[in-house]
């Protein structure tokens, strides 16, 4: 399995959700509608890196900090 | 009735085309989160005969009641979520009004608004308040979005699948608004389809634990009664031993309560997906408005999206120092004749005085603060409505968090520009309790619309009228390093308290990015008015009644000291001009009253900063409210009340105004560099620490950052006065 994460993608690069790697944060995340087997895309990168946007499924953004993005794996 | 829907999606703007102006805000009872109610006529206008008596009902003891006639329905405002497990002090109001039927806003019914653009995650709210068994109706909003994404949405396919009454509505233009009524009405009266048998049932998990919780607590719903396992804490209704007992039972059935809701949100996703794909039909891809890509591009461009920002801060401003000014000018000037009129018209005496010294002037004192306020809000409500403000929020959460704040802290520190009155209570959108106590200490350190006529005045007096570089004015630079100084001392006092303050929660700032849309004026308007009031009713009523005492505390002097030291004045002046007489009694009588008596009661203790009695009476009297300090100069140096806006006037006599002890002028750079810094960092405001009691529940916050700042205040105008003299 990867280890790939959000946080890792390229500006543009595409990648579908995968599972999630902190529990109280993977609720909120579930809730936000972010869920396995969504494609996401980074969107775009606030100045100095973090935090980031990202399009779910092309339905609509969330922006999250990078330690945030870190904990949702992708491939 | 209850309006419950995710954040963005359209229920603000419901709520507000259904009530229009029939709504006012107050708190939740018990808690400080903010309560929008109002009225709605249920049935058709044409359907209504005559009105019968209005029944006054009362919402909760405290809250003013609000009229509802017998057709018409009150309806409440729920914060918006994205599920029922709360995230934030805010959304805990909701789950706490919705599993407590004796809630004096428990509803009826509840309207579930949905946003069509993503229906998949809208009805997991949805699916969650069905199971609870609420009588509800589902609006499909933002149809109009989800058909420029490339996706139709069958809302009676839709209401078939779920079995509960849909209606499409736009909430922008209230389009669907009859139908919902109608929809409404027939779940009031009961003859309308409600979901039956749960989405997600606990019991199949965790059979044994919901049958005792039940049977506990005399209950008929698995899905409330795993609400009792999971929110007990934030139940305001459920006494400590209640509580305590449920610990106990998770304890004996060892339950997960992560775990397990993570696997029930997955659960309950898993049951939307069929339902979600009957009903959304996509023709080819889906994608946000181009538009909204494109602003994103430039403005959370790493050079672009600062200097966008910039230019929008320098609007701002030059909106809250410029523009007000006219509307200001104009209030400034009426209310003088208010109170020259008064004066003439009511019989001379003490309650003339105090009716026009004391009262009208204390309420003149609020007033001309509200065109920068107003201005202000409505800039940021247009910020906020138009989706740039979550833009912000992003590109300066990094620097933000350094502090030990937040993205969201800029929305109050801005605001606090104007007066920290509003900008605190703007703090309610930080879900982190923590990073928002520490905005709430250091937004007053922003230097609000109150401190500017000090540091006009202070400024004209020490800092040449000069232009250097050009084209940038000294004295411009000089206010422009003040409002510095605050922003700097904000972000360092935040930093300083982010070390000692433990943090109990972790920090996140997952924030759904709102499409670009054009402001709803409506909403400006009414959040203008909103914080306009908020303003006048809090910081109002305390700058009021300060202003009283202030008076009673100049006006009168232990036994007749101020009537003999006003005889001696008027002898000593006797040659003089009946005006300059005049001047030199009032000079004479604050000397001798208890504000004079205190101001030297204090000077040893402000010595050492270079102040002397005169400006320990400014600063006492200021110590409520600081924008006093202006007037009380002026007439401590016997200026007279016409001259008291007169800033030209009130300099001259600074100017000419001798240090007794060195001969040279009092008012020096050193002491006046020392006022100016002192008046930055003080915490003279009755009203924000008002506030912030009341927003952090308690006096504990509030004294410390009565402390701290008058500390911060102190020693620095302290070492500036070293340096300076």
């Amino acid at each position: 399995m990867s280890k790939r994460s959000v946080a890792d993608l390229k500006k543009g690069e595409r990648a579908i959700i995968k599972s999630f790697t902190d529990r109280p944060m993977s609720l909120k995340l579930l809730e936000m509608g972010c869920l396995p087997g969504s494609e996401i895309r980074l969107d775009a990168v606030a100045p100095f890196g973090d935090p980031i946007c990202v399009n779910i499924g092309g339905f609509y953004s969330l922006s999250l900090r990078l330690n945030e993005a870190a904990t949702i794996l992708v491939e | 009735m209850a309006l419950v829907g995710n954040p963005n999606c359209g229920k603000s703007s419901l709520f507000n085309q259904l009530t229009g102006l029939r709504q006012k805000t107050g708190n939740f009872p018990g808690v400080t989160v903010e309560r929008k109610f109002g009225t709605f006529r249920l049935s058709h206008a044409a359907a209504q005969v005559a009105v019968s008596e209005p029944v006054v009902v009362e919402t909760t003891p405290a809250e003013s009641p609000i009229a509802v006639s017998p057709n018409e329905a009150l309806l409440v405002d729920l914060p918006g979520i994205y599920s029922i497990y709360p995230k934030s002090y805010d959304e805990q109001v909701v789950m706490d009004i919705l599993a407590n039927p004796s809630h004096p806003d428990y509803p009826d019914a509840v309207i579930v608004v949905a946003d069509a653009s993503n229906l998949q995650r809208n009805l997991l709210l949805y699916s969650e308040l069905a199971d609870l068994g609420l009588p509800m109706v589902l609006a499909l909003n933002m149809l109009d979005i989800a058909s420029s994404m490339n996706l139709t949405v069958n809302a009676t396919q839709l209401a078939m699948q779920l079995g509960v009454p849909v209606v499409k509505i736009n909430a922008r233009t209230g389009e669907g608004k009859e139908n919902l009524k109608v929809a409404l009405r027939q779940v009031l009266s009961g003859d309308s389809v409600q979901p039956s048998g749960y989405f997600f049932d606990p019991a199949d998990a965790v059979p044994d634990l919901i049958e005792e919780v039940k049977q506990t607590y005399d209950l008929t719903n698995n899905y409330l009664a795993l609400q009792y396992v999971c929110q007990h804490d934030n139940f305001t209704f459920l006494d400590q031993p209640k509580r305590a007992k449920l610990d106990t039972l998770i304890e004996k059935y060892g339950f997960d309560e992560t775990e397990f809701l993570a696997d029930e949100t997955i659960a309950r996703y898993e049951r939307l997906k069929p339902i979600v794909a009957k009903v959304v039909k996509a023709e080819g891809k889906t994608e946000q408005p181009v538009w909204t890509r494109r602003l994103d591009r430039l403005l959370l461009h790493p050079i672009w999206g600062y200097a966008m920002f910039l230019l929008v801060l320098m609007v701002i401003f030059q909106a809250v120092f410029a523009w007000a000014e006219y509307p200001m000018n104009w209030l400034d000037a009426g209310m003088a004749q208010l109170i020259e009129w008064t004066k003439e018209v009511l019989p001379g005496g003490v309650l003339n005085d105090m009716l026009t010294d004391g009262l009208l002037a204390g309420i003149g004192g609020v007033v001309i603060f509200i065109p920068q306020i107003a201005f202000l809000f409505a800039l940021v409500s247009l910020l906020e409505e138009s989706g740039y403000m979550a833009r912000v929020m992003v590109i300066m959460d990094r620097l933000m968090r350094r502090f030990g704040l937040n993205g969201k802290s800029v929305v109050p520190l801005i605001s606090g520009v104007a007066c920290a009155v509003p900008a605190i209570m703007s703090t309610r959108s930080i879900n982190n309790r923590y990073e928002r106590l520490l905005t709430i200490l250091v937004t007053p350190l922003m230097s609000c619309s109150a401190r500017l006529p000090i540091y006009t005045i202070l400024i004209a007096l020490v800092v040449p009228d000069r232009t250097v570089l050009g084209f940038l004015n000294l004295a411009g630079l000089v206010l422009l390093g003040l409002y510095l100084l605050g922003l700097v001392g904000a972000l360092l006092s935040a930093w300083l308290f982010s070390r000692f303050i433990t943090r109990k929660e972790t920090s996140y700032f997952i924030l759904e990015m709102p499409t670009y849309k054009m402001p709803r004026w409506n909403h400006v308007g009414i959040m203008m008015y909103e914080s306009v009031k908020s303003f006048v009713l809090e910081a109002g009523k305390i700058i009021v009644a300060i202003s009283i005492v202030l008076w009673v505390l100049a006006s009168y002097g232990p036994g007749d000291s101020m009537e003999r030291a006003a005889e001696r004045a008027s002898v000593e002046y006797a040659a003089a001009e009946s005006e300059v007489r005049d001047a030199a009694v009032a000079s004479a009588q604050l000397e001798n009253s208890y504000a004079g008596h205190f101001g030297k009661f204090i000077e040893p203790a402000i010595r050492p900063l270079g102040y002397d009695w005169k400006i320990g009476i400014a600063l006492i009297s200021s110590f409520a409210a600081r924008e006093v300090f202006v007037g009380t100069m002026a007439t401590i140096y016997s200026i007279g009340r016409d001259a008291e806006e007169d800033v030209l006037t009130i300099k001259e006599k600074l100017k000419k105004e001798r240090n007794p002890d060195t001969g040279g002028p009092m008012y020096s750079t050193a002491v006046s560099f020392s006022l100016l810094i002192f008046y930055a960092f003080a915490m003279m405001c009755m009203s924000t620490l008002a506030v912030v009691q009341r927003e952090t529940n308690g006096w504990k916050w509030p004294m410390v950052q009565l402390v701290y700042m008058m500390t911060l205040a102190y020693v620095s105008a302290f070492v500036v006065y070293q340096l300076f003299s």
